[in-house]
């Protein structure tokens, strides 16, 4: 288990983190997700003894990034954003570079080697010089070198990124596979990329943590209001506006007259389902309803509320 | 426990000779080496290599820079020191597995000096062999200091001309600090001679291997390898 207790970064006077607290259970895939900027990189950088943090510990297991840091190294595997690799160097060396760092058994190198290749699907580029590989065959480089020493740990910053959309399917799917052994934290600003991939999701936005749950606990949570669409004919806007006269809980959202139609939205929680009284009062007021559509607030929305909406950035 | 030393070592020589680094760099030093101290050799008609001893300490102040530039700002500007230095591998481990590669690239350079040094021992007279190998000595730990030097230049930018131009102004200041000693005042000047690199390459070079002069030797690759490893350190400030 990982736990993230208390974890402040600042980087001179920039408050990078506030005071963050998760975990990241054992054998789960954990999204985290935020936009650009928001200090998922940074986490990550600290888990992996990059950088030191400025208050607080990462805990894995009993052991802290500040006291244990070259043993909890030992545990991880890391790719880290934008993926560096030796360029000048071939596959094949580069992994071997990594199985001899990892400290595996040198009569088992080969072997090992021969394993990531298969798993990774580097077959076709094993003696080739890493510099010349297309971005998706670097990817692939950068999770074998990740996983070559069998860690329980997997922390994958932005693995998909730059990628085109074969290229994300393939990802995705390895990272799946990857993750029924494994404990995995990966990172994206992209919530398809967590919704594809992840148990669980932990939403940090400018150094604090926005959300922490499942995909349905957070919609649960979150998806708060339904909105209603109508279109009516033969209304008038005084009655229209006295809805919520049926329930307090309905708001008025927007109303607009096109030639004697009526655009209405309405929003109301989603504890409630007032559409049949809706029904009835138009009914009574001998209002035409030509369309009735509900839509439900998306976990896309979800994101942008909390991320945009809480004064976060709009680079994304 | 085991150390990733050697690692690092054979990753960084596979990777000086699998681009054109080494070769261009080697090939620099040996043109200027041989021609610097071969073409007055038969008129001068000693049997020394006093020429060569003189002219590779200059060399070293472009041709070490060179070699140590990109070794660790390039890491840091690709972003590999963050895939190094979350494996299980100390910072000191990369500076001195670094350090010794270009020490290796720069012994193997002496070494196709030893042209030079075979046409001295055999057809030379009264060799003073002795002196012959206490000057390559000092070559070494000169261009063990020099080499210290480049790497901490390199390692506090992720420039590389930056790291070589910082890296050939500290050498040259070590360098020049016993050759202005005419122009210090003269309780200064026994400082200056004693912090000069030429000061201690010239007595060991003499034939005198004296501790003082590989303490001093020593210190200055101490200092600046410590000084490396402190600089990597220090993204880990809180």
């Amino acid at each position: 288990m990982i736990r993230i207790d208390n974890l402040t970064k600042y980087y001179g006077s920039f408050l990078a983190l506030d005071s963050i607290n998760f975990q990241v259970e054992n054998g789960e895939i954990l999204g985290f997700l935020g936009p650009n900027g928001a200090g998922k990189t940074t986490t990550m950088q600290i888990m992996t003894s990059f950088l030191a943090p400025s208050q607080g510990n990462i805990y894995v297991d009993d052991l802290n990034v500040i006291d244990d840091s070259y043993e909890i190294r030992e545990h991880l595997g890391y790719l880290p954003e934008h993926n560096p690799l030796y360029e000048d160097m071939t596959v094949f060396d580069f992994l071997k570079f990594v199985a001899k760092v990892r400290e595996i058994e040198p009569a088992s190198i080969k072997r090992r080697i021969e394993e990531v290749i298969e798993i990774c699907g580097l077959q076709k580029v094993v003696h080739r010089e890493i510099g010349v590989l297309s971005k998706g065959y670097k990817q692939r480089v950068g999770l074998g070198q990740a996983i070559i020493h069998d860690p329980r740990i997997l922390i994958l910053d932005e693995p998909t990124s730059g990628l085109d959309p074969n290229q994300i399917a393939e990802i995705r799917e390895l990272i799946k596979t990857l993750g029924k052994k494994k404990t995995v934290l990966i990172s994206s600003h992209i919530l398809q990329e967590i919704q594809a991939t992840a148990d669980r999701m932990v939403i940090i936005n400018e150094g604090k943590i926005a959300a922490d749950g499942t995909l349905d606990e957070l919609m649960a949570k979150f998806r708060g209001d339904t909105i209603l669409e109508m279109e009516l004919k033969d209304a008038d806007t005084s009655k229209l506006e006295s809805i919520p006269t049926i329930n307090e809980k309905i708001k008025v959202v927007d109303l607009k007259e096109k030639d004697d139609q009526f655009n209405l939205v309405l929003e109301y929680p989603n504890t409630i389902d007032p559409r049949e009284d809706i029904f009835e009062y138009a009914v009574n007021n001998n209002w035409k309803i030509l369309e009735m559509s509900r839509s439900k607030t998306s976990l896309e929305d979800v994101f942008r509320k909390l991320t945009v909406e809480q004064g976060g950035s709009h680079e994304n | 426990m085991k150390t990733n030393i050697g690692l690092i070592y054979k990753k960084e020589i596979s990777s000086f000779f699998n681009s054109a680094v080494a070769y261009i760099t080697l090939i620099v030093f040996l043109l200027l080496a041989g021609w610097f101290s071969m073409n007055t050799f038969f008129l001068i008609n000693q049997s020394d290599l006093r020429q060569l001893f003189s002219i590779v300490p200059i060399i070293y102040l472009a041709f070490i820079p060179a070699v140590t530039m990109n070794l660790i700002a390039e890491e840091k500007n690709d972003g590999t020191l963050e895939f190094l230095t979350t494996m299980p591998v100390s910072d000191a481990e990369i500076v001195i597995g670094k350090f010794l590669a270009s020490l290796a690239l720069i012994g193997i350079a002496l070494l196709f000096t030893f042209t030079q040094l075979f046409t001295v021992v055999m057809i030379g007279n009264n060799v003073d062999l002795g002196a012959l190998i206490c000057g390559y000595l000092g070559l070494l730990l000169l261009g063990g200091a020099y080499t210290a030097i480049g790497i901490f230049a390199s390692s506090v930018t992720d420039n590389q001309i930056v790291a070589f131009i910082v890296s050939f102004l500290i050498i040259a200041i070590f360098f020049i600090l016993d050759k202005i000693l005419m122009f210090v005042p003269g309780f200064l000047s026994t400082i200056f001679e004693y912090m000069s690199t030429g000061y201690h390459f010239e007595s060991i070079s003499r034939g005198v291997i004296d501790s003082r002069n590989i303490i001093y030797f020593a210190s200055v690759i101490t200092f600046f390898l410590l000084l490396s490893i402190r600089i990597l350190e220090m993204r880990k400030w809180r």
